[in-house]
């Protein structure tokens, strides 16, 4: 009875889940094309791929934009949501104004930093120009590094109230007796936040992280919106990459595999956040010694 | 029988202001047209066609007054959607890819040659055209033929020419624009030292940056493969262009690494940018909001030519095609020999105002090229042509060797100084030898 009970869930899962990933997994493996067919030519996709230096270029952007922009989230997130855990005038209001970056369609922001960014029309140059600190535009598209910063700003500016709010709902569970019994024993603030709240915190950590950290990974919006990888390949993530060369130039297996060849990164990274950050016993399920 | 309403032609011309009517001499040529076409469309036809989203309202119009009329004097329902580039792209290919979806579909550049097994064999409606308006253009006719075969239908190119301001080359000693490579090196380095510079897209632009890039790499005799399809990029010719390009990447306006094919529009108008490639939507655009200080001081030019080297420059194709899943072939055949008839497809060339340029040789003589002498170019558009196979084919490899911006990669490299002229071509060369070596 209770097999049956799980069958709409286990046919859900298959059908929209363990297919696709599947077909994927198995294009990769093939040299099909848009409109044609493929045949299985085992791992030759990630033979050539490992040859490409535009591809290895895209792993390193993917990891650049995910571990900065993502320790920068959790920073700034964190920060956010204790000042949002404080009592203050219009605490509600402010936390619903706090979550926009994170509602305004991702096309919509950067199309927004596309012109933040603009190398002849900034408001960014505009006015450090008028405050006299630079002469020319800054070209913040334009200059590989200075375009890596750019996207990556623009991803925090946009993943912060994620990370933000959830770490709220985290710190609002942390029992108000434990701060009282710390500040009768003498403990400073930050004493409190490192013995306190931050472990206490590490279970939604773990999770806030995981999804931050995925989303992160496979971000293709903002970066196709603003440059289309460029300049000179500078931008392209993996999920860039792998859209233009299935999508566009046809090549869906080789596509295919830049897509799979994520797998094990995102997969690193949720183990990393399960047993780096759930490391108590209590968190796995044992009993809290 | 169902036509399309008023509320969906203006929906499918997104945003027109006014929808063009099918007027009584219209349907009288729709009528005309359906009692002596080739094709007779099957009983109870009904097409989905899928489209670019237009350029120009006018032309929008033009097209669905056009499939109005095939559709009240055939009979046959028409439905027409349209999407952006980057969205119509992947719908294309999912279509081809499943075997179902839109009937007609008017793309982009070659797509149709990355599926070409899902395309209806069109060579009938080709050939027919062709003998009724004076031929094809041979590039036209490159674009959309495969191993004999018509795979699609040339529809219209976009022709991309030189934009420039009047007043500042003539600023720095050029009456007219120059015809050759020196000079225009000359002139660009001249526009630089006066402060006025041109610029053009550096960035992943599919539209400027590639128009502009396989132009500098031919320019001087460079090219991917040869005849044969052997890849030959990395030969002095490609290493010429390049030096060219290392010394022409110095005179443009700082910003160009970031360049899409928007911005270019945007710095003209601003008056920012005084030389750049671009179709006719710059001088249009400031023809419709009344910027005379730039339409009256601004025009277009032929790209020049390096000594001993024949015109090739890089225009963007728009064909037009069917699914071979389609349930209705004829209808969708005698559609499209209505579209590119005579009278129509004059209608659509005016209607396109210069945005659009036509294939078949007949039509040199619309009125549309003779209207505006600053549309004067971009009649030529169609035989100044080459397609981004050249000198090769139009193959898998070059499909995708265009899609991963090999060539504007590698001319931004020697543009900006991130590679030596050398080093670029060498590493494009490597890049492009992935997809010929299959």
């Amino acid at each position: 009875m209770g097999f049956l009970f799980m069958l709409p869930a286990a046919a859900v899962l298959l059908i929209f889940l363990t297919y696709p990933l599947g077909l994927g997994i198995w294009m990769g493996l093939t040299d099909v094309k848009v409109g044609r067919p493929g045949t299985f030519i085992g791992l030759e996709n990630y033979a050539w791929l490992f040859e490409d230096d535009v591809f290895w270029l895209s792993v390193f952007n993917t990891l650049l934009y995910t571990v900065v922009a993502s320790i920068i989230k959790f920073g700034l997130g964190l920060w956010l949501a204790m000042i949002l855990n404080n009592h203050f005038p219009f605490k509600a209001f402010i936390r619903a104004i706090v979550l926009l970056p994170f509602i305004v369609p991702t096309v919509l922001s950067a199309l927004v930093f596309w012109w933040i960014y603009d190398s002849q029309d900034s408001v960014i140059s505009w006015i450090l120009i008028e405050m006299g600190v630079i002469d020319t535009t800054i070209d913040f598209l334009g200059k590989p590094n200075y375009a890596r910063a750019s996207v990556i700003a623009a991803n925090i500016w946009r993943g912060i109230p994620f990370v933000a709010i959830t770490l709220l709902a985290g710190l609002q569970t942390v029992p108000q007796s434990l701060y009282e019994a710390a500040t009768i024993d003498g403990a400073t603030e930050w004493q409190r936040f490192r013995k306190i709240t931050f472990p206490l915190l590490t279970p939604i950590i773990a999770v806030v992280m995981t999804f931050s950290v995925l989303f992160t990974f496979t971000d293709f919006q903002l970066i196709w919106v603003m440059t289309r990888g460029g300049p000179i390949n500078a931008t392209h993530l993996m999920a860039t990459l792998s859209y233009q060369r299935a999508i566009i130039g046809g090549s869906l297996g080789e596509g295919a595999a830049i897509a799979t060849a994520m797998i094990p990164f995102l997969l690193a990274a949720i183990l990393f956040s399960y047993f780096g950050l759930q490391n108590r016993k209590w968190q796995q399920g044992g009993s809290d010694d | 029988m169902k036509h399309l309403t008023r509320r969906e032609a203006i929906k499918n011309t997104a945003g027109a202001t006014a929808v063009a009517a099918v007027t009584p001499a219209l349907l009288a040529a729709a009528q005309a047209f359906a009692a002596e076409s080739p094709w007779t469309p099957e009983a109870g036809a009904s097409i989905r066609m899928l489209r670019w989203k237009r350029f120009v309202a006018s032309e929008g119009e033009a097209t669905v007054a056009l499939l109005e009329a095939f559709s009240q004097a055939t009979g046959v329902k028409i439905r027409l959607d349209s999407e952006g580039f980057e969205d119509l792209r992947p719908k294309a290919a999912v279509a081809a890819s499943i075997g179902a979806g839109p009937d007609i579909i008017w793309t982009i550049h070659a797509d149709p040659h990355l599926y070409p097994d899902a395309m209806l064999d069109l060579t009938d409606v080709a050939d027919h055209l062709g003998a009724k308006h004076g031929g094809w253009y041979p590039i036209a006719e490159e674009y959309s033929k495969r191993k004999g075969q018509w795979i699609s239908l040339p529809y219209t190119f976009s022709g991309n020419f030189l934009n420039y301001r009047i007043s500042q080359i003539k600023n720095v000693g050029f009456d007219t624009f120059p015809d050759n490579t020196d000079d225009f090196l000359r002139m660009m380095v001249e526009l630089k030292k006066a402060g006025t510079p041109g610029g053009f897209a550096l960035g992943n632009a599919s539209g400027d940056g590639n128009c502009w890039a396989h132009w500098v790499l031919w320019s001087h005799g460079g090219r991917i493969v040869d005849e044969n399809d052997n890849l030959v990029l990395n030969s002095p010719e490609t290493v010429a262009s390049l030096e060219y390009v290392a010394k022409l990447g110095k005179t443009f306006i700082p910003g160009v690494a970031s360049w899409l094919d928007g911005h270019n529009n945007k710095a003209f108008l601003q008056g920012a940018c005084s030389v750049s490639n671009n179709g006719i939507s710059i001088y249009a655009a400031a023809v419709r909001e009344g910027m005379t200080e730039i339409s009256e001081d601004m025009d277009h030019a032929y790209w020049p030519t390096a000594p001993g080297q024949p015109v090739r420059e890089f225009h963007v194709c728009f064909p037009m095609t069917v699914y071979k899943h389609t349930k209705y072939p004829n209808a969708c055949k005698a559609l499209l020999a209505w579209l590119m008839d005579a009278g129509q497809y004059d209608s659509f060339l005016e209607a396109s105002v210069g945005y659009l340029s036509h294939t078949l040789k007949d039509y040199d003589d619309n009125p549309v090229w003779t209207a505006d002498p600053k549309r004067r170019v971009f009649k030529d558009a169609v035989h100044r042509s080459k397609h981004f196979g050249e000198a090769g084919s139009l193959s898998y490899a070059a499909v995708a060797v265009f899609a991963d911006f090999v060539v504007v990669n590698m001319v931004a490299e020697a543009a900006i100084g991130a590679k030596t002229p050398a080093e670029a071509a060498a590493d494009a060369h490597k890049r492009a030898a992935r997809y010929y070596k299959i």
